[in-house]
């Protein structure tokens, strides 16, 4: 426990110092290595409890009414450390370079100070044990990821974005708000050690507990349909802000939906299958639209929407086959979405940081006027490569572990099971292959059209390979996407503790998942060093012949030009026309050409999101101008609004008596 | 074990090119034409290691990881499937979804090398090859998961078992006879044949697999192309053991049994090159749809 109070008190007091000093550098410096120290802390801390299984707690008085500051390192919270830890230090270190730029403009202390605090908050949600501990630093992450996501505010889009991530955090919070006030009102205490009587509590009361920790954690999770705000926040923060907000403070919404869920009683199945279907239905929402966006941060945060989608169809279906007494199946699909969790903290970060550099680069987030990039930066290019392998679930990296541990839970059931009960688990299989053959189409777009061909714009023509600190950070997620890739039993022993925390499960059958994903690891090995074996031999007969140079075969036209190579909308438009339904297809505008004369036209393509554009803006537009028709309330006359404080007072008083009364 | 090993690589690497040479043997019979020898392949094989290489400006390392990945991922994804009734050499628990994504690992850096040209005509052949796997991919899982459901287990070895033999006289009979047809299809446009693909064909616009392949040359060529025929080996593995599930008992009857069933389904798609026109392009994903409901519903069958 003192490593983390360490790593806590780092936090803290790093983050007041950075507020301290004016200069961006020196700000950039004291943030970094205050982040970086307080990371290796914690990550210490959650190694040891990984490791040993010993669970550390503290508890401290606080003077909040029903708050005491108790903080509880069990092995499902050193679950969550471990990545918070490891991504912030990796986007610390990177955020340094990265921000260089802006920070010769600007003061970077605010940043700072807010960024540490954001770690801070982070580990603090995953370690409170006390309800009111947990909404103040939940509302503390919000509210300090609101600030790094506005860090460009001069830019309305990202005013608006951040707007939106702030409008929406709050519509979560009220859920949570709901959910821990009823817990408390049940247990009497807003301890989480004493939340004991909840495990004892109908299933009525229990499902709507449940349902409020879904939707209340969904929100902030980007759980599909309530991901609305996510698209717009990623691409509008500093990239290490993304990257981290999207490897790992998302994720705090599934640790909170899984730690409910721990409390309650045990879940019936039809809890796992609501989160297995919006898992699934947002898996394949969030490739789809990936696969049609322009903005590479915007694809990024769609794909995010994906793994999210695929985690939660892991948990699902998990919770599904512990209720229907399967217990191995159950294990094989909560380790599958854990570790993809871990997985997808890791490549998004490469991916996320990567695209960062880019940005650096060429100036613009837009792909169509990136391209040609690899030649240019060759190792930034070739890590992002190795991100979109692994996040694409193709071998030898992580991501398939992952999905297969998923795939595999999935087959058996629908293997086992007799008659058509067997067909729910088969079809969500299809899904997740289906999902994975789009995951093909918007990674091969994203890197063919960003780092292949030539530049399509001066900025992507000058580009220079980024800053050696920003590759170093890349690199070793990535390493770390490859080492799980390749010895998938290592990182399966480490979520040993957690995975027994939340399913029931023997230490024998772990060590069964071992072996299992062991010929995965051995597979995955065999490839790489065949693959090496024949690039190695072309290498050496490339040496040998004769070599020459030429143009790319266009048909035979002499004089091409950049623009006439595919765009991203090209490389789109054939799954968004033939696959997808009307209304996920891009929006078109412009492009007629009229009179016999006519004048240059111009087309635009642009990708909104269904669900917030058609389903949520109608019906919220349609709530405010409900609300209109209640303003001749609003009389302006002081007498008038005495008047509604003595009515409020009169029937809070009624109520009071007759609850009262009631004996509550 | 090691013997195995040897004897299934050796059936892949010195008879994947004949099919090739079948094919179009079968085609030429059909236009009333000699054609080529059946060897042809492996002469243009010979002919094309020996040559130099041609490179655009525009590429990079990226142009030539498409040809190892191209070649490496069936030679592996080989070892995963039984050759008849040889059984694979390689064999785990769930291993049928390595093979799926082995085959996407391939296509994914198929279409990076054709994008790196920069060349439209490749980007346009890249997005066709990933759009369709798209459809084509379901339809794959779903049939391996009817034969999942009749045997018990999940490796493609015990899938493709000894039971296969007499699930076929039983009630399944109907489901495995349409997942015979639907991967019939998956085969096709996964080996760019007629009526999905013309490999052929001399117009750019029209061509899929073929366009993205455009700007290789030599070795890496070569590379390609016998890439490409050990993919159609392994993939016709797959129907071969499905429609020919019988055991001889001898290693070289069972050799005999399998090659007999490769030459089979390369004549079969010879003849439907030379009797089919090429599907005009937004029908592919229409069949390619229809063939994934057929998986479902082969899927269905055998739940009852």
């Amino acid at each position: 426990m003192n490593f983390f109070n360490i790593a806590l008190l780092i936090l803290l007091t790093g983050s007041l110092a950075a507020l301290a000093i004016r200069r961006s550098s020196l700000a950039s410096w004291v943030g970094t290595a205050a982040t970086v120290t307080a990371c290796l802390f914690a990550l210490t801390s959650s190694l040891h409890v990984l490791l040993t299984g010993e669970v550390l707690r503290q508890s401290l008085p606080w003077s909040v009414p029903g708050g005491e500051f108790a903080l509880l390192i069990d092995p499902l919270a050193a679950f969550f450390v471990l990545p918070i830890s490891l991504l912030s230090l990796f986007c610390a270190l990177y955020a340094g370079p990265y921000m260089r730029h802006s920070g010769q403009q600007r003061s970077l202390s605010s940043h700072w100070f807010f960024f540490l605090l954001m770690v801070a908050a982070m580990l603090l949600v995953v370690t409170a044990a006390n309800a009111v501990l947990f909404l103040a630093t939940w509302e503390m992450m919000t509210l300090t990821s609101f600030f790094l996501v506005a860090w460009d505010h001069r830019q309305a889009e990202v005013r608006k974005a951040a707007w939106l991530y702030l409008l929406a955090a709050h519509l979560g919070m009220m859920l949570l708000l709901a959910l821990f006030l009823l817990a408390g009102d049940i247990c009497n205490s807003f301890n989480f050690s004493d939340f004991g009587p909840l495990a004892r509590i109908p299933l009525g009361s229990a499902s709507i507990l449940y349902l409020l920790a879904l939707f209340g954690f969904g929100v902030k999770a980007g759980l599909f349909p309530l991901h609305i705000w996510l698209p717009d926040a990623h691409p509008a923060a500093p990239s290490h802000v993304s990257a981290l907000m999207s490897g790992v403070l998302i994720k705090t919404g599934i640790y909170g939906i899984l730690r409910v869920v721990s409390l309650l009683p045990a879940a019936p199945a039809w809890w796992g299958w609501l989160m297995a279907l919006l898992g699934g239905a947002g898996a394949l929402y969030g490739i789809s639209l990936a696969a049609q966006q322009r903005d590479i941060k915007r694809c990024l945060a769609y794909s995010t929407v994906e793994n999210i989608g695929i985690i939660f169809l892991g948990l699902g279906f998990g919770i599904v086959a512990t209720a229907e007494g399967h217990p191995q199946l159950a294990l094989l699909a909560f380790a599958g979405g854990l570790l993809h969790l871990w997985n997808h903290a890791l490549f998004k970060g490469v991916m996320f940081l990567g695209a960062g550099t880019l940005m650096h680069a060429t100036g613009t987030r837009d792909m169509n006027r990136m391209g040609g990039l690899l030649r240019r930066m060759p190792l930034a290019g070739l890590l992002w490569i190795g991100g979109s392998l692994a996040i694409g679930a193709l071998p030898p990296f992580n991501g398939l572990v992952s999905e297969w541990l998923i795939y595999i839970s999935l087959a058996r059931a629908g293997a086992g099971v007799v008659g058509f009960g067997a067909l729910a688990p088969l079809l969500l299989f299809g899904l997740l292959g289906l999902v994975g053959a789009l995951a093909l189409v918007t990674f091969t777009r994203l890197i063919g059209i960003c780092l292949l061909g030539e530049p399509r714009d001066p900025g992507a023509a000058t580009a220079r390979e980024a800053d050696p600190v920003m590759l170093f950070s890349m690199g070793t997620l990535l390493t770390g996407c490859l080492a799980i890739g390749l010895y998938p039993q290592g990182a399966l022993r480490l979520m040993a503790r957690p995975l027994s925390q939340v399913v029931q499960t023997s230490p024998e059958m772990i060590a069964g998942l071992g072996q299992q994903v062991a010929p995965l690891g051995f597979a995955a090995l065999l490839l790489v060093a065949i693959l090496l074996l024949t690039a190695g031999l072309l290498f050496v007969i490339r040496r040998h012949r004769p070599l020459a140079q030429g143009t790319t075969w266009r048909c035979g036209y002499r004089f091409p030009s950049p623009r006439m190579s595919y765009t991203g909308e090209g490389y789109g438009e054939f799954a968004a026309w033939h696959l997808l339904p009307a209304f996920m297809r891009p929006t078109v505008n412009g492009g007629h050409i009229v009179g016999p004369f006519p004048a240059p036209a111009r087309l635009h393509q642009e990708s909104t999101d269904p669900v917030l554009v058609r389903l949520l803006h109608p019906l919220f537009t349609g709530i405010a101008e409900r609300c209109q028709r209640l303003r001749w309330l609003q009389q302006g006359q002081l007498s008038v609004y005495l008047f509604y404080i003595f009515i409020a007072s009169a029937v809070l008083m009624a109520w009071s008596i007759w609850a009262g009364g009631r004996g509550g | 074990m090691i013997g195995g090993l040897f004897l299934h690589l050796a059936l892949l690497l010195l008879f994947a090119p004949l099919l090739l040479g079948i094919i179009t043997k079968t085609k030429a019979l059909f236009g009333g034409r000699i054609g080529a020898p059946l060897l042809q392949s492996y002469f243009d094989l010979a002919r094309l290691w020996r040559k130099g290489f041609v490179f655009s400006r525009t590429t990079t390392w990226v142009f030539l990881a498409g040809p190892v990945v191209g070649l490496v991922v069936p030679l592996l994804a080989a070892l995963l499937i039984p050759f008849g009734a040889l059984p694979a050499p390689v064999s785990f628990e769930g291993d049928l979804i390595l093979f799926v994504y082995l085959f996407g690992l391939s296509r994914f850096f198929t279409a990076l090398a054709a994008l790196d040209t920069g060349s439209s005509f490749e980007g346009m052949g890249a997005v066709r090859e990933v759009t369709f796997s798209c459809l084509a991919e379901p339809t794959v899982l779903f049939s391996l998961l009817v034969l999942a459901r009749l045997s018990d287990g999940l490796s493609l070895n015990t899938l493709l078992g000894s039971h296969l033999l007499t699930a076929w006289q039983s009630e399944a009979g109907a489901s495995l006879s349409l997942i015979l047809v639907c991967l019939f299809v998956v085969l096709l446009v996964e080996n760019s044949r007629i009526p999905f693909d013309d490999p052929n064909t001399h117009l750019e616009l029209t061509m899929i697999h073929e366009v993205m392949v455009l700007d290789h040359s030599g070795p890496a060529l070569a590379m390609i192309l016998y890439g490409a025929a050990l993919k159609m080996m392994v993939l016709s593995a797959l129907l071969v053991k499905l429609a020919l599930p019988w055991q001889t008992g001898w290693w070289l009857g069972d050799v005999g049994l399998f090659l007999a069933g490769q030459i089979g389904v390369a004549v079969l798609i010879g003849v439907i090159e030379s009797s089919m026109a090429r599907l005009r392009l937004p029908r592919v994903p229409q069949v390619l749809i229809g063939t994934s409901l057929l998986s479902i519903f082969a899927l269905v069958l055998v739940l009852r």
